[in-house]
């Protein structure tokens, strides 16, 4: 089962390779990753999309916790949430192309940023499933580049992660 | 000791005072040029101690055998690059056994870091896996504060090794030296009472049960939960087994005790185990050594307490029905108290039927061997050693066959006494984890359960027992081979023993004297007692025995690996 686990932990040098070593000794598997400061400079941020069995989270949140410096770790998953990614994909666009290219990326609400002579480069987010849908709907001849940030996620309403 | 405030130090003054702040009575450690500045220091002052060790691994086993027969943090200090590589099956040891440690690495000099220096290693990276936790100490300012939460870190919560590594160069630099009073950690706060309710729904089980089990681990050692679990146990009247860490957490002589359970535990206490319709496990992690194939645990229902200060302990290999996680004495306390106060209705017909149940298993005498035979058995040395040390002593091991005859046979009527690596299974752990507990016990009897292979791993420090005086009696059951991997190759690869066998083995009674020791070789039964008496008695000098025990040997019961625990390979004898 795909989970989005959301988690604070203080903003040191050491603290991500923690985490992720964590996942990589004990055999879980990491789908994305992302990570920045909060507004509270001393603290991080971070999403982890992984997937496993109910036993599987529960370990996984529960060494999570077990680090030194995790302040707190939520299951997102749990309960309604949002999330986004970013990805920049760079696409085949000359002549012929970019009609069809920008009509496809104003469909999913996307945004050309850079322009060249046979290229587009689109700043599309979304949820991980748009993003998908957006590159199945291109001709996969189309696609030069891909770079995605993996997803940010976020509770719904009065749902906070904070300390 | 006074509280110096506000003097200005340099780094290497500060680790040894906050040494100092924190107790410490021995370090144990090896020099390097990371360190020279923190031995300079150490040079200048007489309160704590260092032990030179004869290689790093072995500094590491010994402040691990200090900690385990002291419950104080054991400390080691090691130079940067092979120093902490060597320390690293010391400290992964300790780790998986969840002993408190301090270890300061010395490191190459910041502005160094990264250019692959002279003796550079990536410590804290290397470390990471096998330490609760470890700090890079980068400015020294923070070096006061990094070092007393290490030792905060390494004996609060779930205990464990903390690794503080420190370049050169920060040893050299000078601050306002003032060591923290307290710490406080918004990421860090173990829990110690557990939750109430759920303490009651445990009482309520406990009550009800019919066919209940008492299975407690190295936590109630860990916590010094020994006493109250007795008193538990015994309010009760339940059967009580222990893992291999935690012989000695409940009385190994008791009527109530079944012995040790697992994969070379006794058939009463797996069979116990297995078909106990309340299992109430404390400071246990239902290793794959102790409860075998889940699947075929479970297949049995039961209801299961299980109380830990680890929640990833909890519902890790076993879905328990009652987690409880919190510190050992204060739930037992609180469960205690429950239970006295309404101790009615248990069904004590239902109890004593289960006793006869398990009067009926332990008739099978499982751990019986050939005592009329004409080659010295290893059990029977290790029961001779019982008797001779009067079941007193601190009995330190290594890995194979010898360490679970010695788990199986010497009975540990007291916490701490049992001290031996259960997690990691470290060969070369016996000795020098000898001469911690005989630093830390100094007038204790000592003694150092071993094999041929395993003493191999690190003899080296027989020239540090002579350095110290440490009058440890390493009993070293020389059956020629790799014991344990000679049984498994009987039994699972068709009697192929596969560089098993060990050819040349040195003269160990040489070689003891060697070193300045006293060396005995026993090969007759009726040598046994006589040699152990007569070494016992000395009580200033290391004695060496090296006893020629039956090459064809084997452990029993025994569960596969991947069976079930009730499918125990039993002795012939049977
Ligand atoms: C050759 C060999 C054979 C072995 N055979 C066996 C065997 O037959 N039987 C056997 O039992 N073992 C055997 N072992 C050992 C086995 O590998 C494990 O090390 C051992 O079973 C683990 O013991 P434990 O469950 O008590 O846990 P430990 O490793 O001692 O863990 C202690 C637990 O207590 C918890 N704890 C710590 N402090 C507290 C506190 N204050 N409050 C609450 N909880 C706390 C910890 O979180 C942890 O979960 C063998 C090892 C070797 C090398
Ligand atoms: C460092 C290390 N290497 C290998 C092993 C695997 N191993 C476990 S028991 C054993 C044999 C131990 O032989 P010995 O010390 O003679 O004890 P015996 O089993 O014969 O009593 C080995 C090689 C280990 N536990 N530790
Ligand atoms: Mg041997």
């Amino acid at each position: 089962m795909r989970r989005v686990i959301s988690i604070l932990v203080e903003n040191e040098a050491g603290a991500l390779s923690r985490i992720s070593n964590m996942f990589s000794a004990r055999g879980y598997n990491i789908e994305s990753l992302t990570v920045a400061p909060t507004e509270d400079a001393s603290l991080s941020r971070m999403t982890i999309v992984t997937s496993g069995s109910e036993d599987v989270i529960e370990q996984i949140t529960k060494q999570l916790n077990k680090l030194v410096e995790v302040v707190k770790v939520v299951d997102l998953s749990e309960a309604e949430h949002i999330e986004r990614e970013l990805m920049l994909i760079k696409v085949r666009a000359g002549i012929k192309e970019r009609e069809d290219m920008k009509r496809m990326a104003d469909i999913f609400r996307g945004r050309v940023i850079d322009v060249s002579d046979n290229t587009y480069t689109i700043e599309l987010t979304g949820d991980c499933r748009k993003l998908d849908a957006f590159i199945q709907a291109l001709d996969p001849g189309a696609i030069i580049e891909t770079v995605r940030t993996g997803a940010s996620g976020i509770g719904r309403g009065n749902r906070v992660l904070r300390v | 000791m006074d509280r110096i405030k506000g003097v200005e130090l340099n780094g290497a003054e500060i680790v040894v005072r906050c040494l100092q702040e924190e107790g410490v009575e021995y370090v144990f450690g090896y020099p390097g040029g990371a360190v020279l500045y923190i031995y300079d220091e150490l040079f200048k002052q007489d309160k704590v101690r260092h032990v030179l060790v004869r290689h790093e691994q072995g500094a590491v086993h010994a402040a691990d055998g200090y900690s385990r027969s002291s419950h104080k943090v054991g400390v080691c200090l090691v130079t940067s690059g092979p120093g902490v590589t060597n320390a690293v099956t010391g400290i992964a040891t300790a780790y998986m056994d969840s002993i408190p440690m301090v270890i300061i690495s010395g490191q190459v000099p910041t502005h160094a870091i990264g250019q692959d220096a002279f003796q550079e290693c990536d410590t804290v990276g290397i470390t990471r896996p096998c330490v609760k936790h470890n700090f890079l100490v980068k400015d020294v300012k923070d070096l006061a504060a990094t070092i007393k939460k290490a030792f905060y870190l390494a004996q609060s919560g779930r205990p464990g090794p903390v690794l503080v590594d420190v370049p050169k160069d920060v040893t050299a630099m000078v601050t306002e030296y003032q060591y923290p009073e307290t710490v406080s950690m918004r990421s860090y706060n173990p829990v110690r009472k557990g939750h109430a309710g759920q303490i009651k729904k445990a009482a309520r089980l406990i009550k009800q049960a019919k066919r209940p089990m008492v299975y407690a681990g190295g936590g109630v050692i860990l916590s010094n939960a020994a006493p109250r679990l007795t008193e538990f146990v015994r309010l009760l009247g339940f059967p009580c087994t222990n893992t291999l860490m935690g012989l000695g957490g409940y009385p190994g002589t008791d009527r109530q005790f079944l012995g040790m359970l697992g994969m070379h535990g006794t058939y009463e206490a797996n069979m116990a185990m297995q078909h106990s319709d309340v299992l109430l496990a404390i400071g246990a992690r239902f290793d794959d050594r102790v409860i075998g194939d889940p699947a075929h645990f479970a297949q049995n229902p039961r209801k299961i307490i299980h109380v830990d200060i680890d929640p990833s302990s909890i519902s890790k290999r076993v879905r328990v029905d009652v987690p409880i996680v919190g510190n050992i004495p204060d739930v037992l306390d609180d469960l205690l108290t429950l239970l006295r106060a309404d101790a009615g209705e248990r069904d004590a017909a239902a109890l004593e039927a289960w006793w006869q149940q398990i009067a009926t298993w332990r008739a099978r005498n499982c751990l019986k061997y050939d005592r009329a035979s004409k080659i010295i058995k290893p059990q029977f040395v290790i029961e001779k050693l019982y008797e001779v040390t009067g079941g007193n002593a601190f009995v330190t091991s290594d890995v194979g066959q010898h360490q679970m005859w010695a788990a199986q046979f010497y009975k540990f009527d007291q916490p701490r006494r049992w001290i031996n690596s259960g997690g990691l299974g470290t060969m070369g752990f016996g000795l020098p984890a000898a001469m911690g507990v005989q630093l830390a016990n100094r007038d204790a009897t000592v003694a150092c359960v071993t094999g041929e292979s395993s003493i191999q791993m690190c003899l080296q420090e027989l020239s540090t027992c002579k350095q110290y005086r440490l009058p440890i009696k390493i009993v070293n059951l020389n059956n020629r081979y790799m014991g344990m991997v000679r049984q498994w190759q009987q039994f699972f690869h068709g009697n192929r023993y596969s560089e098993s066998y060990m050819d040349a083995l040195p003269d160990f009674v040489k070689l003891a004297e060697g070193y300045g020791h006293r060396g005995v070789l026993i090969d007759q039964p009726a040598d046994v007692e006589p040699a152990l008496r007569e070494a016992f008695a000395r009580k200033d000098e290391l004695v060496f025995l090296d006893v020629i025990t039956d090459q064809a040997e084997n452990v029993y019961p025994m569960v596969p690996g991947g069976k079930g625990i009730t499918e125990m390979i039993l002795s012939e004898e049977l």
